[in-house]
């Protein structure tokens, strides 16, 4: 960041939120004061309870929460793209057109190819949405997000839906795949080890604003059995108010 | 199955508990009905129809049927094949065949235009919506008088009828059609930034579809009913109008071989719209399948 003359700033943020308040009814707001910066090429997941405001947050990067109300800076790139928790696919078009919808020029379908290829859905183009399997169908969702080569991805539950056993898999897919892209990721979750495999910085909000962050420094691949992963799911957990000894025992049974 | 089956550690119920949830499963019919209507019957929409033939066929040749009340199917074959030869039903079924098409063409043209426009703009609902619903509690019959006032006795008058008949189920299912896509692929369409021309022609009609599919086939047949009202009424021309100069004259044969050609025209109809629905709709799999 670089101040110019005049009192200008120049942003090199892929993000950038200050002052944000967002409420659905007057009594209780549901983001309130709430700042946060996400540099270029960082993958942030933010965590919270149900309610917390997370996918307002989310919604409000997105610019879509034209039926909430509230003030507040949010400043973000000019490609932004999200992945839902619903693949969102269009079941009348096959796959491949799901992945270049909306696109122009000349080679948005070879594009769209390369992009499912990455996705490991190489063959698949033309299939329909209804044919693949839930996993599947998210990584079309994440397809169509990264042919449009997005600064910013905003992903909202994205595994939520899917099985225990597709969703490790899926985790793996999105670390590659932002390894090679390098996006500015936001990653809404409410799965406190997903957070700290994939993230690099989680953040905790609560009652509208970020109350906790941590960051993720574990080199390697990160293991949850290693201790220090454990470390930092435990920390986390307390700052979502499970400290309490019985919920962390149970977490960790599971 | 006795790999399944586990020792009981210890207690005496656990075998008999064992046994009864075996036989319990066992004896569970290997067929078991399944909840769905079942695999489909190939050529099944033709079973009906074929039974109702047989009864008329098997009737008449009885003696049960009285061929003054209905005449028998092989005469009523041989009668249209009479004014074939003659050179009397050709005509008649061509003008009755373009009237069907025209009115059931400015029909289905009006009637999208008018879903289209309702169904995506709050104003153009506000418009177009209350005066098709009016419409829509008018029979045709009782709208009859007054077309004939405004449009005199010719085609135009025939076709306008035909068309407002139609204009009605297409309205009603592709409105709701539109009106009933998901709000999530409008959001989509948001995040990805589609302009107007691409969610209208790539989400909002596709998945319309169905909707405009199903008042097509309401449609069809509506265009037949209201092509027999327009020809029993101050028509030169059409099947109508030979099964009510047949009327006249007492020729029940005739007036079957109307009624019979009516019934095929509007078969073969619907089975076109059906199938073309099947193709296009490729991508939904039904409890129709």
């Amino acid at each position: 960041m670089a101040t110019h003359a005049g009192g200008l700033t120049a942003t090199t943020a892929a993000v950038r939120i200050s002052g944000l308040h967002r409420s659905f009814t007057d009594d209780r707001p549901v983001l309130s004061g709430l700042d946060l910066t996400i540099e270029p090429g960082e993958f942030v997941a933010l965590l919270g309870r149900s309610g917390s405001g997370k996918s307002t947050l989310l919604r409000a990067l997105a610019g879509l929460d034209q039926d909430a109300s509230g003030t507040g800076d949010i400043e973000v790139p000019e490609q932004v793209s999200v992945v839902f928790q619903d693949s969102r696919l269009l079941p009348w078009q096959r796959v491949l057109r799901n992945v270049v919808i909306g696109l122009n020029g000349p080679n948005a379908k070879a594009r769209g190819r390369e992009a499912l290829a990455e996705v490991g859905l190489a063959g698949r183009e033309r299939a329909w949405p209804r044919e693949l399997s839930g996993g599947e169908q998210q990584r079309v969702a994440l397809a169509r997000s990264l042919v449009r080569e997005p600064q910013l991805l905003l992903a909202d539950e994205p595994f939520g839906a899917l099985d225990a056993l597709t969703r490790i898999k899926m985790h793996g897919l999105l670390r590659a795949l932002y390894e090679r892209h390098k996006p500015a990721v936001l990653l809404v979750t409410h799965d406190v080890d997903e957070a700290i495999v994939l993230a690099d910085r989680v953040l905790v909000l609560d009652s509208g604003h970020v109350r906790t962050e941590r960051r993720v420094d574990l080199d390697g691949p990160r293991d949850p059995s290693d201790p220090r992963f454990a470390e930092v799911r435990t920390e986390l957990l307390a700052a979502l108010g499970l400290a309490g000894g019985a919920e962390i025992k149970k977490e960790e049974e599971a | 199955m006795t790999a399944v089956e586990t020792k009981p550690a210890r207690g005496a119920p656990p075998p008999l508990k064992h046994d009864e949830a075996a036989s319990g499963r066992a004896s569970r019919p290997r067929g078991k009905r399944r909840l769905g209507p079942g695999k489909s019957i190939p050529l099944g929409y033709l079973i009906g129809p074929l039974l109702l033939l047989g009864v008329w066929i098997w009737g008449s040749a009885q003696g049960w049927i009285d061929p003054r009340i209905l005449t028998a199917p092989w005469t009523v074959v041989e009668t249209a094949w009479d004014l074939w030869e003659s050179g009397r039903l050709g005509p008649d079924l061509l003008v009755s065949a373009r009237r069907f098409a025209l009115g059931l063409t400015f029909g289905v043209l009006a009637g999208l235009v008018l879903a289209i426009v309702s169904g995506l703009s709050r104003w153009g609902e506000a418009v177009v919506d209350g005066p098709v619903q009016i419409k829509r509690s008018i029979p045709n019959l009782a709208l009859l008088p007054l077309l004939l006032l405004w449009f005199g006795i010719d085609e135009r008058m025939k076709i306008i009828t035909i068309a407002l008949g139609v204009l009605i189920p297409i309205y009603i299912h592709t409105h709701n059609g539109l009106r009933s896509i998901d709000g999530r692929y409008a959001e989509l369409a948001e995040t990805l930034r589609l302009n107007h021309a691409a969610f209208l022609g790539r989400v909002v009609l596709p998945g319309a579809l169905p909707g405009f599919f199903l008042g097509m086939r309401f449609a069809v047949t509506s265009s037949w009913l209201s092509l027999v009202v327009v020809e029993q009424v101050n028509a030169t021309s059409g099947i109508g109008y030979m099964m009510l100069l047949a009327g006249t004259y007492g020729q029940t044969d005739i007036i079957i071989v109307g009624l019979v050609l009516y019934a095929l025209l509007g078969l073969v109809s619907d089975t076109v719209v059906r199938i073309v629905q099947r193709r296009v709709l490729s991508w939904r799999r039904t409890l129709e399948d």
